[in-house]
Parts: C-alpha cells; sequence; structure tokens
C-alpha cells in the first residue's frame, strides 16, 4: 500500500542509507511513464516487482527489479473515457495502487476499480462504480483490508455525493456502501453510532443539517486516505468538503462533510465521527491522512489518531472514541480561533466569513489548506511528524452558481497569494507529544509531495522545481539534493531491492491542483484560474515543465 | 481644422456606437439550430475548401448586448466552473492564443453544442442555440476577439483580470503595423 502499513505512517526500517551516507546517493536508473500529468502516485514494490500507476489514461506497468535497468515486465492500459478528464477538478492525478493476495488493485479516472494478476498482469475483475456523467472520478489509491478493496469517489467541487465502497477482493462485487450525506440508512449509522460530542448526536443529521434536497449533492466525498486498525478492528477516512463552495447555499452543520468516520470494515457500519469543519466555509475538505499511533500522551498510554488537517490543525483524537485531545496550528490561521476541546467545535473568524457577493481577503489557510493530500510521515525513532504542507492564503467572493449535473458547482471566485513570509510551501517536523514544530524548513512553492523516513534517519521530499532532498529526520539540515526532470508531487518510497541494497524511488511530474497552471497549460493573467491556485503559481511556469519519469536512488 | 468636421466626426462616431447595438430583439429560443458541419481542422486532403459559415456568426460577434448575454452565461451555465475567468483550470485556458478545435465562431459555437471528446460535455439540449452564439462571442472576446467598442468592460464580481475590452487586440498582436 502507498502509505507502507495500515497505520500509515510511512516509516521505513531500512538503515543501510543514512545520514552520513546518504550524500554519495546516485541514480540507480529511470523510466519514463509516458504521461505528462502530475504524478501523485506512490510506486509500489512487493518482491522482484516495482508497480507504477500513470496518471490519466491510468497505465500500470510492472517493472522486473531483479534484472539490471529495471525492464518492463508487463503493462496494462485500462483505456478509460477520454470525456472523463472534463470532470476531474484537480488535473487527471491517480495517487497508486494496492497490492493484496497476488493481486494489483487500481482506480481509473473514469470510475472503475480493476484488479490485476500481479504477475501476468492480466485483468482479473473490472467493476465499475462511478459515473462521470454527474461529475464523479476516482483518483484515490485504494486500501485492501480483510478481502474488501476499499475505494472512494471524487466530485466535491461536481456537487457529487460522497461515498466509500467496499468490493470485495474476490470478484469485484459490492459488499456495502457508505454514503457521507443522507438518511442514517444510507450513511450506514445503527445502533453501534457512539459519537464523541453533541454536536454529531442525532437521527438523521445527514438530511437536518441541510436545506431541503441539498444533501444529494453536497459532496462530502472519500478521495484521500484510509487508515486501519486491526485491533480495534477499525477503519479511519475522512470526507471531503461540501458543496457548493458558497456557504449561503447550505445553512446549516452539513453532516457528514468535512470529519472523519470510523467504521467497521466487515459491514461499514459507523463507529463514530468528528466533524473538523463544521458548515465549512473555505474548501477545507477533511480527507487527509492518519497516523495511527500508540503512544504516552499526558502521562497515559492512549491509542491516537494524528491528523495534520486541511483547516490549519494538527489534531491527535483517541481514536477509539473521536475524543479530540489535541488540536495545535502548525502554520499560520486566521479562518479560525482554535478548537474548543469541551464541544468539539472549530471557532470560526466572525471576520472572514464568506459569502455571496461579498470580497473577504487574506483567509489563511486558503481552500487548498494549509496542507492538501500529500502524506506525512512518521519517524518513531524522533518522536516527529513530518509534515509537507502550503504558506498560501486567499481572497474568496461568494457568488451566483446552478446545479447542472456532470458540471462543476462551487459558486465562489478565488484567488491565492503566498503567506506570511512568502514562501508559499514549508516542511515542517512536528513533535507530537510536545504539540509544537521541532523545526520547519522554508520552501519557495507549495510543497505538494509526500514524504518517507527511515531508521537511518533520514527524510525524503520533492519540491515542484523539481529538487528531490534528503534531509536530517533530526535537525533538517539538507543532506542530498537532487534535481528531476519535472517538478515531484509525488510519494517517495524506500526499498530493499532484490540485491540486497536499500533503494529510493519517485515519480517526477508536476501537476496536481498546485501544479495544474503546467500540466493543463492555464493562463496566469487570470487570478481565478485553477479554482484561484493559479494566481499564487505565477511563476510556475518558469521554473519547471510538465513531466513523467521514475527516479530511483542507491548507494554506489 | 473647417468647423463642420467636428460634428461630422461626432455624428459618425455615434454611428459606429450604433452598430455595437444592433441586434434581433427577438431571438429564438430553439434548440440545436445551426446544424452546418465544422471541420475541426483545417488539413483537408486534396485541397482546403472554404469552411461553411452561419449568418449568425457576424450578428453575434460585434454586438455589446450578446457579448454582454455571454458573459453573464459563461457563469450561469458553470463554464466558469471549468474555464475559470478564461484562464482555464479543470478546462483550457480561452484567454490564451491557443485554439484546440478552431477559433471560428462556427467552431466554438459547435464545441459548446456538440462538446469535445477530451472533456468538453455537449450542451446541445441544454442551451438555446442562440445562447451559444452569445457564449460563443464572449469566448472569442477573452482572447481579444472582438472589437474593443463592443466587449464587455467591467466585471460584477472580483476581478480576476483586466476587462475583455482591453485585452490586447488578437487581431493585430504581434505583427508589425
Amino acid at each position: 500500500m502507498p502509505a507502507k502499513n495500515y497505520a500509515s505512517t510511512r516509516f521505513s526500517e531500512l538503515t543501510e542509507i543514512n545520514e552520513g551516507n546518504v550524500k554519495n546517493l546516485q541514480v540507480a536508473f529511470t523510466f519514463s511513464t509516458g504521461v505528462n500529468k502530475g504524478q501523485e502516485a506512490a510506486p509500489l514494490v512487493v518482491g522482484n516487482t516495482m508497480y507504477i500507476v500513470t496518471p490519466f489514461p491510468n497505465i500500470v506497468y510492472a517493472l522486473d527489479l531483479s534484472k539490471p535497468g529495471a525492464p518492463m515486465k508487463w503493462k496494462y492500459e485500462p483505456n478509460p473515457e477520454p470525456a472523463a478528464q472534463g470532470v476531474a477538478c484537480c488535473d487527471v492525478v491517480n495517487r497508486g495502487a494496492a497490492f493484496a493476495d497476488g493481486r494489483i488493485f487500481f482506480n481509473t479516472l473514469d470510475g472503475h476499480t480493476i484488479a490485476l494478476d500481479a504477475t501476468s498482469g492480466q485483468p482479473i475483475w473490472n467493476a465499475h462504480i462511478g459515473n462521470i456523467n454527474i461529475g464523479e472520478t476516482i483518483t484515490m489509491a485504494p486500501l485492501v483490508v480483510k478481502g474488501k478493496v476499499l475505494v472512494g469517489n471524487s466530485g466535491g467541487e461536481m456537487g457529487v455525493r460522497g461515498w466509500v465502497k467496499a468490493l470485495d477482493a474476490g470478484d469485484g462485487h459490492v459488499v456495502w456502501t457508505a454514503y457521507n450525506t443522507g438518511p442514517d440508512k444510507d450513511v450506514l449509522i445503527g445502533p453501534d453510532f457512539k459519537p464523541h460530542y453533541d454536536m454529531d448526536k442525532g437521527k438523521d443529521l445527514g438530511v437536518t443539517t441541510w436545506p431541503p434536497e441539498a444533501w444529494k449533492i453536497g459532496g462530502g466525498n472519500m478521495w484521500g486516505w484510509i487508515s486501519y486498525d486491526p485491533d480495534l478492528n477499525l477503519i479511519f477516512h475522512g470526507t471531503g468538503n461540501p458543496g457548493p463552495w458558497n456557504p449561503d447555499l447550505r445553512p446549516g452543520d452539513n453532516k457528514w462533510t468535512s470529519g472523519i468516520f470510523a467504521r467497521d470494515p466487515d459491514t461499514g457500519a459507523a463507529k463514530w465521527f468528528y466533524q473538523w469543519s463544521p458548515h465549512d466555509l473555505h474548501d477545507y475538505d477533511g480527507i487527509n491522512e492518519q497516523v495511527l499511533l500508540d503512544m504516552n500522551w499526558q502521562g497515559k498510554p492512549r491509542k491516537v489518531l494524528v491528523r495534520p488537517e486541511r483547516n490549519g490543525y494538527l489534531y491527535v483524537l483517541d481514536r477509539a472514541t473521536g475524543e479530540v485531545l489535541s488540536a495545535k496550528p502548525y502554520g499560520p490561521v486566521n479562518s479560525s480561533k482554535g478548537v474548543d476541546l469541551k464541544t468539539g467545535r472549530l471557532t470560526e473568524n466572525p471576520d472572514k466569513l464568506t459569502g455571496t457577493g461579498k470580497v473577504v481577503r487574506d483567509i489563511c489557510p486558503t481552500a487548498s489548506g494549509l496542507k492538501d493530500w500529500q502524506p506525512s510521515a512518521f519517524s518513531p525513532r524522533t518522536g516527529l511528524l513530518y509534515i509537507p504542507h502550503n504558506n498560501l492564503c486567499m481572497d474568496e467572493e461568494g457568488v451566483e452558481v446552478n446545479y447542472i449535473a456532470g458540471t462543476p458547482y462551487v459558486g465562489m471566485n478565488v484567488r491565492m497569494i503566498p503567506g506570511p513570509g512568502g514562501n508559499r510551501g514549508a516542511f515542517t517536523a512536528w513533535d507530537i507529544a510536545a504539540e509544537k514544530p521541532a523545526w520547519s524548513l522554508k520552501e519557495n512553492f507549495p510543497v505538494w509531495s509526500g514524504a518517507v523516513v527511515t531508521a537511518g534517519d533520514v527524510v525524503f521530499y520533492g519540491t515542484m522545481e523539481g529538487w528531490f532532498k534528503a534531509v536530517s529526520a533530526k535537525t533538517g539540515d539538507l543532506l542530498w539534493q537532487f534535481k528531476t526532470s519535472s517538478g515531484i508531487i509525488g510519494q517517495p518510497i524506500t526499498y530493499r531491492g532484490p540485491d540486497g541494497h536499500q533503494y529510493v524511488a519517485i515519480l517526477s511530474g508536476v501537476g496536481g491542483w498546485a501544479g495544474a497552471i503546467v500540466s493543463g497549460d492555464l493562463d496566469p493573467r487570470d487570478a481565478t484560474a485553477a479554482l484561484g491556485f493559479v494566481n499564487a503559481m505565477k511563476d510556475l511556469k518558469n521554473a519547471t515543465t510538465a513531466g513523467g519519469t521514475l527516479y530511483v536512488f542507491r548507494l554506489p | 481644422m473647417r468647423p463642420f468636421v467636428l460634428p461630422l466626426l461626432l455624428a459618425s462616431l455615434a454611428l459606429a456606437a450604433c452598430q455595437r447595438e444592433e441586434r434581433d430583439t427577438r431571438p429564438q429560443s430553439a434548440f440545436g439550430s445551426g446544424e452546418q458541419p465544422t471541420p475541426v481542422t483545417t488539413l483537408e486532403p486534396g485541397g482546403q475548401r472554404p469552411s461553411p459559415t452561419d449568418n449568425k456568426a457576424a450578428s453575434f460577434e460585434a454586438n455589446a448586448f450578446h457579448l454582454s448575454e455571454g458573459k453573464r452565461l459563461f457563469g450561469w451555465f458553470n463554464c466558469s466552473g471549468c474555464h475559470a475567468n478564461g484562464g482555464g483550470g479543470m478546462g483550457p485556458a480561452l484567454m490564451d492564443e491557443k485554439w484546440i478545435y478552431g477559433s471560428s465562431m462556427e467552431s466554438i459555437h459547435a464545441t459548446i453544442r456538440d462538446g469535445r471528446p477530451n472533456g468538453m460535455p455537449s450542451f446541445r439540449d441544454k442551451i438555446p442555440d442562440d445562447q451559444i452564439w452569445e457564449l460563443a462571442a464572449f469566448v472569442r472576446s477573452l482572447s481579444g476577439n472582438a472589437p474593443s467598442s463592443a466587449a464587455p468592460s467591467r466585471n460584477d464580481d472580483m476581478m480576476a483580470h483586466p476587462s475583455e475590452n482591453r485585452m490586447p487586440d488578437a487581431a493585430t498582436l504581434g505583427k508589425s503595423p
């Protein structure tokens, strides 16, 4: 799985590459994916084979790591419908594949989940679960838990109703579907549902916290990460922003959007829910990664869930109950004034309330969040969470919007600007127990790549200029860097090759929402292009060009 | 300057300003008219043939009312959801000089009406034909392909970019006088 383990720590026990010798890293081999769109996927290494999923048209490559230069073993082309590109909100990305029981599972932009034989590349089943004509796409990496392939849909900018489905890994049939809006029976809320806070208690809140029928086109999509705790037998997944962005069209708390569910993986039954951003005003999707840790929290051993959230807070939750133990901003936040730990509720800043016909300036963080999908990594050796993130603010103006199925349903003019200090990105090591940063590195562009940390105390991440960097896990000191052919927005991995040596791999290829100005060739003269992101990225076209290349490094 | 030149000049200016307002005040409400085939390419084996033209194109193209209506509809039909205010996003930028499926009024009209294979939806049964022409005229104005006397001069919302009538004239851009 892209996150290394069910706890999503992205921590590798490998130690061959360490703080002392990482400066000697050199290229072992490269591979062109043949697709010049945003490469957000994590390469997947199983045994002697590396698997890569490209952005649309979602080609899967298997590379033989046991031979020099890693030649291709097979490739599989699912040929998704080209029209799907027109309903993908933020570039035509894919976040990777998952492996289980000799099979590779991945999703296509046009709404298919496909199982391939990992040895031969032959398709075993193909489940069509998303409908592009209502704006549904799938960009997430699936997670396989107890013989079920867990998949969620994208489309929060198209008024698509969010869901998570569990498909049988054997034949692909849908075992359960849990919607993230609507009546309790659709959301799979039953007698086992015990949210910690009063604001999440009540019957059919997925209907009653919306204007009539608005929940049907209300978003709450699940295009991010899922974690799994086998001891508690719970999966944890976030829910995306409510639609449309203009909040005047949806008075109410808009359950169950911009929150997090704990569910039974066997039945999908909800166990608890917590809402990061009730009645979200700023497109703060709640779909980031959840890092599951067992740690001493203020003297007591707790099973916690750590979440660097889009709204700017680093949440520590008790993952058995959904109780918030800590919520501290890990960067500049002025859209809210903190989280009330008694009620669990985010305290909105009254000066930053958005609405129709009103331009609200300097809202931090932006719609893309203090951190978007780009996953962080945790090292048990340092106790630090390594967070790749953004440092951006924005102006917003709510505008009227009509719902037309299969077209955007946003209703917000946005233009983004660099955050305080002018650096648009940062890489922050957060001391979870101390609730404060240990160190933070400034980056010119948003850090839109994931991170990986190793027992050699080295952290890897990439920048949108194309630098692939290794820094000390303890101090953040830059130890090594390599300039790849395009900006990096992918997920670095490290693995032990068939020769017993440690390798580090990253896909280079700029794009995603942040890089859409390059991958989509957008015009920087329009401040609102790419939902306002282009305004903050006007110079990216001068810093990098589109690409799609795998880089693999090793020691000489 | 002889004394009668100024009134003459003013009169001619007034006439030119009238042109931008000339239009059919009883528009057709029908869907899907204008069925003429519009080639997607200029490459035609056996020599290029003249592209079919639609007389609607000329009557909508330089008309201030239609351009401003096009600007309003561009938001109403969620064109702005994908193409932003011309800079693009989910869909390509419309204010630059690159045209994937042709820059003529007829081509843009066909693109909106019939869609295109890489993601442009077909609005055939959603938008009345005359409104598609208004949208096509506005789309051309985003890249300076409309007379500045007729192109919209202001935004009702956040200024995302200079107004359409201040875009560099695409017809003369990059050419010596």
